[in-house]
């Protein structure tokens, strides 16, 4: 995991749910470079795939990633690149999604306000700053607690899964 | 401690837990939807090799069921060949229905057990006394490979309801009228107790709906104390054994919170969100092109019931349509036995498989950019049945039966 992230930030408003996200007809895909082409599509940005750098950001208002579990809405985002996603409040199946895939899911209280898209934004993860560059205006994330952090910090459940088992295997197979 | 950390406490193995603190919980039951395959990719990506307990582990073919695609039937037949490959004899078919109401058919939904389904509406479990929530593809793999996963303990919003509820008035009603006045994202990463004398009005199918609906607060559990009615549904069942879990009386709430359903009519969460709640009254007379009984929410044989009493001798008018998806085959075999199905098509209505069809808007009943859905379902997001300009009012099955037969929201109420 990078300390930081720097990029555009993309502005969406609150409750956001997963079907905006991702919607559901497009849920029977399996394949990563396909999940990416439909990010926000049931947004008020459906084409954000086609604009989005890696390392931009999302920023938005309470209760992003609200409504269905389908982890394809955090996949998307992953694989168009986010370098963070910053919201004043998270859906909790999307949060944990986002954390488990290794997606810097920031919570930051009033901040979808002053942000406009387009602007560029800054997170520091260590120290949880969060810095509009357009602005210069600050913020303080709310910190993340440190059993989230060190999913994080392993790039997400899966390689720590996956070391785990390897060690079972590597016990097993001991003479 | 709460029943519900005592749940976890037990599940973690912990002489008690706390609200706040991360423990790492035992599961009962590890359910898989079929429109997350990503669980299996999930597995292998981790080098999960064979699944913890076969036995614990249930696939749902419910989303899909049957498929409408070419994408969706490969993800069926891959399904299939995980479940023989490790041993999964629980392989819900295209032929059984939706995960929540099969949980309760078939009994793996009781007091005290820690349930976890690739499901939103996974909270539905809290009507019989169990820990149920809601995770991603991921989350489920973690399961599947270790048989635990991590929660946060929950702080806990205890929600009693008093006063006597209204004709046309019903657990959905009284669940839409709460979101509507404590939002969406309430109750967002904490659980949600319902309990009073209310609850002694509502059967199992009632209760499943309320818990169900919690989801749309955010709520990541949910949770009704076990009773009598608990017990005889669960005997009527053939299930004996399950520990119930007892709150302890000093036990603090986060939040207590009281809502008197004596002043509550007929709710309608208009579009498009779910806490975008009115009395009916005011959409009254709305036209709907669609009328939609079903759902882990609101497609339950009492739910047909009352629609059947309803539209019994009646016809639904031109321009309406009304669809029935039962929530199980179970629900759908106990219908035609007492005659509701029948009564429900003479009226015009249309019957498909059970499963969530077109609540999600996969497919059997998407609607029309400009047109009118009137459902008993749970979310009303845009696009979530189909365009995203058409829009979906969410009510009572007394309420669509209602509408259907006037081909317009309509107060169920006088038709009762």
């Amino acid at each position: 995991m990078e300390s930081f992230a720097e990029g555009t930030a993309y502005v969406f408003g609150n409750n956001v749910d997963t079907d905006q996200i991702y919607p559901g007809k497009y849920v029977e895909l399996t394949e990563p470079e396909e999940i990416k082409k439909h990010a926000m599509s049931g947004s008020s940005e459906p084409d954000l795939s086609e604009k989005f750098k890696a390392g931009d950001i999302i920023v938005a208002g309470t209760n992003f990633g609200c409504g269905s579990s389908r982890e394809h809405a955090a996949i998307t985002l992953k694989e168009i690149g986010a370098g963070a996603v910053i919201a004043e409040s998270f859906g909790r199946i999307f949060f944990r999604n986002a954390i488990n895939l290794g997606i810097p899911a920031i919570t930051c209280k009033g901040i979808a306000a002053f942000i406009r898209r387009g602007d560029r934004v800054r997170v520091d993860f260590t120290s949880g700053e969060i810095t509009d560059l357009s602005t210069g205006k600050k913020f303080q994330a709310e910190p993340m607690g440190d059993y989230m952090m060190n999913i994080l910090k392993s790039g997400g459940i899966k390689p720590m899964i996956r070391e785990m088992q390897r060690k079972k295997k590597a016990e097993r197979e001991k003479p | 401690m709460h029943a519900l950390e005592k749940i976890l406490a037990r599940s973690a193995e912990r002489k008690s837990v706390h609200a706040g603190e991360i423990v790492n919980c035992k599961i009962d039951i590890a359910g898989i939807n079929d429109l997350y395959y990503q669980t299996v990719k999930s597995f292998y990506e981790m080098e999960g090799e064979k699944v913890y307990d076969p036995e614990k582990v249930i696939l749902f073919f419910d989303h899909y069921a049957p498929c409408a695609t070419e994408k969706q039937a490969d993800n069926h037949r891959k399904f299939r060949a995980f479940a023989k490959e490790q041993g999964i004899t629980h392989l819900m078919d295209i032929n059984e229905g939706v995960c929540h109401q099969l949980m309760a058919d078939y009994g793996f939904s009781k007091p005290g057990e820690t349930i976890v389904i690739t499901d939103s509406h996974t909270t539905t479990h809290g009507a019989f006394g169990a820990f149920g929530t809601g995770v991603g593809a991921t989350d489920l793999a973690t399961i599947l490979v270790t048989g635990k996963l991590w929660f946060k303990v929950p702080e806990i919003i205890r929600i009693r309801l008093t006063g006597t509820l209204q004709k046309g008035v019903y657990a959905k009603d009284v669940i839409l009228h709460i979101i509507g006045k404590l939002k969406a994202d309430h109750a967002v990463y904490k659980a949600v107790e319902f309990a009073g004398p209310v609850l002694k009005e509502f059967s199992l199918s009632e209760r499943m709906a309320l818990c169900n609906m919690s989801t749309e607060m955010g709520a990541k559990t949910s949770y009704i104390e076990p009773d009598e009615i608990t017990e005889t549904y669960l005997a009527e069942h053939g299930i004996t054994d399950y520990t119930v879990y007892r709150t302890d009386d000093d036990f603090q709430y986060a939040e207590d919170l009281a809502f008197d359903v004596t002043d509550i009519g007929p709710q309608v969460a208009a579009p498009f969100s779910v806490d975008n709640v009115s009395d009916l009254k005011q959409y009254a007379g709305t036209h709907v092109d669609q009328a939609y009984l079903g759902s882990c929410t609101g497609g339950r044989t009492p739910d047909f019931k009352i629609a059947a009493d309803i539209l019994k001798g009646k016809k639904i008018p031109a321009g309406t349509r009304m669809i029935l998806v039962p929530a199980s085959r179970f629900v759908l075999r106990e219908c035609m036995e007492k005659g509701y199905i029948r009564t429900l098509l003479d009226a015009g209505a249309a019957l498909t498989a059970p499963g969530c069809a077109a609540c999600l808007g996969i497919h059997q009943g998407l609607i029309a950019e400009g047109e009118t859905c009137i459902s008993s379902t749970n979310r009303n997001f845009p696009g979530r049945m189909g365009n995203v300009k058409g829009r979906i009012f969410l009510g009572s099955p007394a309420t669509v039966a209602a509408s259907a037969l006037n081909g317009e929201i309509t107060d169920p109420s006088e038709y009762l």
